[in-house]
């Protein structure tokens, strides 16, 4: 598949970066996170250095990490009640605008994450850049280095609302003109907040706040592992043979 | 003397070139576009949260509608992402499916391609020839899921079932009947399988019938050769990819470079151009409908001969048979808390990418072991291409920027997500 083996990447990136870069490796793919100062530096030499040739930029995507690792349903244990109705919690779809999940204490909400891809070596690499602060989620812009993740950019700003410093043209891509806020932050309602409808007596279109409750079908449950390895072991033994 | 500046003009969102719905700002010195600037996101669904809200299998149907003209090969990419985090392989004999679905996907996309490009440019006629083999091609996909479009059939694990024994055939009405309707059924006697081979022992001749109506075609050729003019190193820095890098000359196909599926198994060429200009995207598309066709025919050869399960046997991730679950307890649970709960994925993050028709259509999954998934990205080929608009046609005449839309091969499904 790959002239060169994908854990050699993750050698050439330690050898010429050094700490400059956190690397693993997981099923192949090579993560790499470097610090926002860092970017435009390491991203410059990735794309010109020999070893590693990221000619193209495949993806630039922001990441909000509020809330990772939330469940909304105990099964640890069953208590005197029987176990909870999985209806609580503050994952994506349950609040709206007014009750929506206020962040404390959880740092590095924000990062934004860049996917590359080398032609001539075959390889790709995917960086984590976290934004340091919080309220005002700030990474540098790559679009001196590949025109291509300029779109990308305005999606992540739109979305996430993080900024590109040195974007030359960071607009809204995908949202209305005019809307406020940015969806795909945790902390945004699945609902929306506002709804569009014609008026027919003003003769034009009008936003009124939402009308439709929140709502989830499917609570966010975390399971032990071990649940999966039994069914593969299962799989395994063919104890059903069909 | 006249005064002369520029204007703006726009192009869209309700305009038939327009490919849906894309509005276009056009800055213009007379009838030569100075500045570019799309405006996308009147289609903007949010995929990606809305997928956040559900177990990981029912969003794989929201795949379907974000390009909306290669539908299976964007399960694909997102079905693919699952099973990296899950561990888990389908059998050999759903690779196989996977495979020919995916080659039958890029046949029915560049169809709708050539038709809607052909008709964008003033040629009538390829629209109508080219979605006949498309009605065709709809068959099977309705054959095999129920859904002309919109199929839903890939699953993590395998796919939803096994090729169907019979195809379905015309029955008699008033349009068809006497010789016309033997004719029409005369492929579809017997399986799924006779009525693909049967299409695809036929499919170059009518190859040629799209070619003989444009390649040589003066006015087609007027309209493309030397117009949006893209160099290979220019196509890299803008991410382009699939047709649009091998247009220009980079022999790059993830199918060879990177193959998933089966498709190290399979003897296909990948056609390469070197002008990068639209004429020569325009043969590449048209070559690479006979390279499907090929693949096509070595899956459905392939699939003959091999029956077998077409999912993993892993009650966690897939359902029991039907049956079963009347008799055994165990499949009932499995049943309930798979359609109740879903399964959760181990904690991580992974890119899977396919070869979809238009370029590289890639899932960024990020899990953190829960039953729906943290953060999904998907990564839109024609979002990258239609971001370059703006390079790539200033110079060019305000006609010649419909010839680019076209030749991007934009879906706006999958653009706005």
């Amino acid at each position: 598949m790959t002239d060169t083996p994908t854990n050699s990447l993750a050698e050439r990136l330690s050898a010429r970066f050094g700490d400059t870069l956190k690397i693993s490796v997981v099923r192949r793919e090579v993560t790499a996170e470097v610090a926002a100062d860092d970017l435009l530096a390491v991203a410059t030499a990735l794309r010109d250095e020999a070893p590693f040739r990221f000619g193209v930029p495949i993806d630039v995507c922001g990441i909000d990490y509020l809330g990772y690792g939330q469940t909304e349903w105990d099964t640890e244990t069953v208590s005197g009640t029987g176990f909870s109705r999985g209806v609580e919690g503050e994952a994506v779809g349950r609040f709206t605008w007014a009750d929506r999940p206020r962040p404390e204490g959880q740092k590095r909400r924000f990062a934004s994450v860049v996917h590359l891809l080398s032609l001539e070596n075959n390889q790709r690499l995917r960086l984590h850049v976290f934004c340091e602060d919080d309220t005002l989620p700030m990474v540098p812009s790559l679009t001196g280095i590949w025109p291509g993740v300029n779109w990308f950019e305005r999606e992540s700003f739109d979305l996430f609302g993080i900024v590109y410093a040195g974007h030359p043209d960071l607009r809204r891509i995908l949202t209305d003109y005019g809307f406020v806020g940015h969806p795909f932050r945790k902390d945004f309602p699945l609902i929306g907040n506002v709804e569009v409808r014609y008026d027919p007596e003003q003769k034009r279109v009008v936003y009124e706040p939402v009308s439709i409750e929140p709502r989830v079908l499917v609570p966010r449950v975390i399971r032990d592992d071990a649940d999966l390895l039994q069914a593969k072991a299962e799989a395994a033994d063919n104890w059903r043979n069909n | 003397m006249q005064e002369i500046r520029n204007y703006t003009m726009n192009f869209g969102p309700q305009h038939p070139a327009a490919h849906g719905v894309l509005r276009l700002v056009l800055e213009m010195d007379g009838e030569t576009v100075v500045r570019a600037d799309p405006h996308v996101g009147l289609l903007h669904r949010g995929t990606e949260k809305l997928a956040e809200s559900k177990p990981f299998n029912q969003s794989i149907g929201y795949m379907d509608r974000l390009d909306y003209v290669s539908m299976m090969c964007n399960e694909h990419a997102y079905v693919r992402a699952i099973e990296t985090l899950l561990g888990i392989e389908a059998p050999e004999r759903a690779q196989y499916i996977r495979t020919m679905f995916d080659e039958i996907t890029r046949i029915l996309n560049h169809l709708m391609w050539i038709g809607s490009n052909a008709l964008d440019l003033g040629a009538m006629a390829v629209f109508l020839y080219a979605f006949r083999e498309r009605e065709e091609l709809m068959d099977v996909y309705e054959a095999v899921s129920g859904a002309r479009m919109h199929a839903t059939y890939y699953r993590p694990g395998g796919v939803y079932r096994d090729l169907p024994e019979r195809m379905s055939q015309y029955r008699e009405s008033p349009w068809h009947k006497g010789k016309d309707l033997k004719r029409l059924n005369s492929w579809r006697e017997g399986s799924m399988l006779d009525f693909i081979e049967a299409f695809a022992n036929d499919f170059p001749s009518k190859v040629d019938e799209y070619e003989e109506l444009l390649t040589n075609n003066r006015i087609w050729k007027q309209r493309t050769v030397g117009i949006g003019v893209i160099s290979p190193e220019m196509a890299q820095a803008w991410g382009l990819t699939g047709v649009m890098l091998r247009g220009s000359g980079i022999e790059w196909d993830l199918r060879k470079k990177q193959p998933y599926a089966k498709y190290a198994e399979m003897d296909f060429d990948i056609p390469v151009a070197s002008g990068g200009d639209c004429y020569d995207r325009y043969l590449v598309r048209v070559e690479e409908m006979r390279q499907s066709n090929r693949i096509i025919q070595q899956c459905v050869k392939w699939l003959k001969a091999n029956p077998g399960p077409v999912m993993v046997q892993n009650f966690k991730v897939a359902p029991p048979k039907r049956e079963e679950m009347k008799e055994d307890m165990e499949a009932l649970i499995h049943h309930f808390k798979l359609f109740t709960e879903g399964y959760g994925v181990p904690a991580g993050e992974t890119y899977a990418a396919v070869e979809a028709p238009k370029g590289e259509f890639g899932c960024y999954l990020v899990s953190d072991g829960a039953n729906k998934p943290f953060r999904v990205h998907l990564r839109a080929p024609g979002f990258a291409h239609l971001s370059s608009m703006d390079a790539f046609v200033r110079g060019h005449m305000l006609a010649d920027v419909v010839a680019m839309i076209g030749t991007y091969d934009l879906v706006f499904g999958e653009v706005d997500r």
